[in-house]
């Protein structure tokens, strides 16, 4: 994550290091202007940079977890999550337009604890792919996650088995979804439904996997190839459509939409 | 030399002597030795820790999918291949009969000794082991069988060519797929439910679960290692995961627990395919009354209702 410094107005890339101007990079969506490296943003950040106007009429933001495993310190750090964010929990949907075309739009928040999909997460994707297939419009989910909730357990497992069977559901019923991979996506949410797009778009450098690289590295005890689970090589492996800069994503989900949906 | 469990110690030095008690006849001894046995195995299994079930759903001697298809079933064809990169023989899958039940087997499986245990891949299967489940449930649908599913799994192989072939996807489409399939799904859970790995052929109309087995969304090493930096704090993490049958059945994420013989399914490997057999037939006679619609039905209905 960026760390910003002392008086505000610069940022470091984690990337290649350089020293930025917070309102260049404000105003390039949030991407290195040396290096490209895109910057973690907000969910706020995609509502406001992908629908017309900015624009969520968001479904269901009062869900919350009612932690079914009791599991410690849990609770502390949800509210604080919350408290942080003025989210309920790490994914956010809705209904929005884009170049005036109705869809259901969807958000992670890695911000909230690591976007790790538990039960709300769940059922609100769930949720969100019901609402798309009952007004017959198109979804598009904007991935983040580091995987599953541990702290519901089991139960955040299942999650990986609902939202699955919901894209399954839609997409029998002919109800378009983009999804659009940002950085990092891992485990349950890109064993679920991040990877069942029926067109599937990555931002540039973004890391995303089953397992994280770590884990690989001391399980194989090998050094991993260069660039491994970035969007690139998804992209050459094919299991990406397309790589998109974030300044390119809305005109190109304009183009998609137009094509398969304004016919 | 047979392993076990430190637990268990008691249990194998009883067994030991009864079996030098048969060698010699003594008749009174043995039977005095065999009601210590059953005495001890109660009260060891009566206060099971969840870290000692999961040792005992890990346990080495712990009969795995084969071994139980091979009590169950009257005839089995093992089938191979994703028809796309491989043979993934963590995974298996087959044809075959269960009395007068034509029906098709998934399954992962480990393997026993060290050379086996590397051709299996210790169970950790890779993309083409779930995307040859899934052609094979395919023909379920197509001939219109009821599918077995068992899972016994540490989870999805973490490696560089799992993840060049798309475990991620692999995992997700076979979970898709499999929830909208119109036939009979009957999954037992025999070991280690590790994880989306497990789950991924884990999406059945019932969800039965051996006594002994777990189910988790991380294993409780990896749950220690995230929460406290210290994989050794596996007892406590398992015990805050509520991964043993008993949790889950309360949970209303598994159906059902299938009885093990005392002292765990690795003391009878028989009788515990002779106990697990019982309860499928019996589950799969319920599902297989109803209409293609209400299978399908009812295991989305499931899953739907797994968390709020
Ligand atoms: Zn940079």
């Amino acid at each position: 994550m960026a760390r910003d410094y002392p008086n505000g107005l610069w940022i470091k890339c984690d990337n290649c290091g350089e020293i930025l101007y917070k309102k260049t990079i404000e105003k390039n969506f949030f991407i290195c202007s040396k290096c490209n490296y895109h910057f973690r943003i907000s969910h706020k950040k995609y509502i406001e940079y992908l629908l017309d106007d900015g624009k969520l009429e968001e479904y269901d933001s009062d869900l919350e977890t009612n932690d079914p495993l009791n599991f410690p310190q849990y609770k502390e750090k949800l509210i604080q999550a919350q408290k942080t964010l003025g989210i309920k929990d790490a994914y956010v949907y809705g209904l929005g337009k884009i170049d005036n075309i109705q869809i259901v739009f969807g958000a992670m928040e890695f911000g909230f604890i690591g976007g790790s999909m538990g039960t709300v997460v769940g059922e609100k994707v769930a949720r969100s792919f019901r609402l798309a297939t009952q007004l017959n419009i198109p979804i598009i989910i904007v991935c983040t996650s580091g995987g599953a909730r541990m702290q519901e357990g089991i139960f955040s497992l299942m999650q990986v088995a609902k939202t699955s069977l919901e894209v399954g559901i839609s997409d029998r019923k002919g109800i378009p979804y983009i999804s659009i991979l940002t950085n990092p996506c891992y485990a349950g949410v890109m064993a679920s439904f991040a990877s069942l797009g029926d067109i599937i778009i990555a931002e540039p450098g973004a890391m995303l996997g089953f397992t994280g690289p770590r884990v690989i590295e001391e399980t194989i005890k090998q050094k991993l190839p260069e660039g491994f689970q970035k969007a690139e090589f998804l992209l050459t492996h094919g299991f990406v459509d397309l790589v998109v800069p974030r300044w390119d994503l809305r005109r190109t989900l304009i183009r998609l939409l137009n094509i398969i949906w304004r016919k | 030399m047979k392993e076990y469990l430190d637990f268990e110690k008691p249990i194998v030095k009883l067994i030991e002597k009864i079996e030098e008690a048969k060698k010699k006849g003594n008749e009174d001894k043995l039977k005095r030795l065999e009601n210590a046995l059953i005495k001890v195995k109660k009260k060891i299994f009566e206060k099971i820790t969840p870290w000692q079930r999961v040792l005992l759903a890990r346990h080495p001697q712990r009969p795995y999918t084969l071994d139980y298809i091979e009590r169950i079933t009257d005839d089995f064809i093992e089938l191979h291949g994703d028809r796309r990169f491989g043979d993934d023989l963590a995974i298996i899958g087959g044809i075959g009969k269960i009395d007068e039940f034509s029906c098709v087997i998934v399954g992962h499986q480990k393997g026993r000794d060290t050379k086996e245990k590397l051709r299996r891949n210790f169970g950790m299967p890779h993309p083409e082991g779930y995307r040859k489940a899934l052609r094979i449930m395919k023909l379920a649908e197509k001939y219109n069988l009821p599918i077995i599913s068992f899972i016994d799994t540490p989870g999805a192989f973490p490696g560089i060519g799992a993840e060049e072939r798309g475990q991620a996807e692999a995992i997700a489409e076979t979970i898709k797929e499999m929830s909208l399939l119109t036939v009979p799904i009957i999954v037992v859970i025999i070991g280690e439910g590790g994880s989306g790995g497990a789950l991924a052929i884990a999406i059945g109309n019932r969800i039965l679960m051996m006594e002994n087995a777990i189910y988790s969304v991380i294993s409780p090493e990896g749950c220690a290692s995230i929460l406290w930096r210290d994989g050794t704090k596996a007892e406590k993490a398992a015990e805050m995961l509520k991964l043993t049958a008993l949790e889950l059945l309360e949970f209303g994420v598994i159906d059902e627990i299938v009885k093990e013989p005392l002292g765990g399914a690795h003391q009878d490997w028989d009788e515990s395919a002779r106990i697990l057999k019982e309860v499928i037939l019996r589950n799969l006679k319920e599902v297989i009354k109803l209409s293609k619609e209400e299978i399908l039905n009812e295991r989305i209905e499931k899953f739907r209702r797994m968390g709020i």
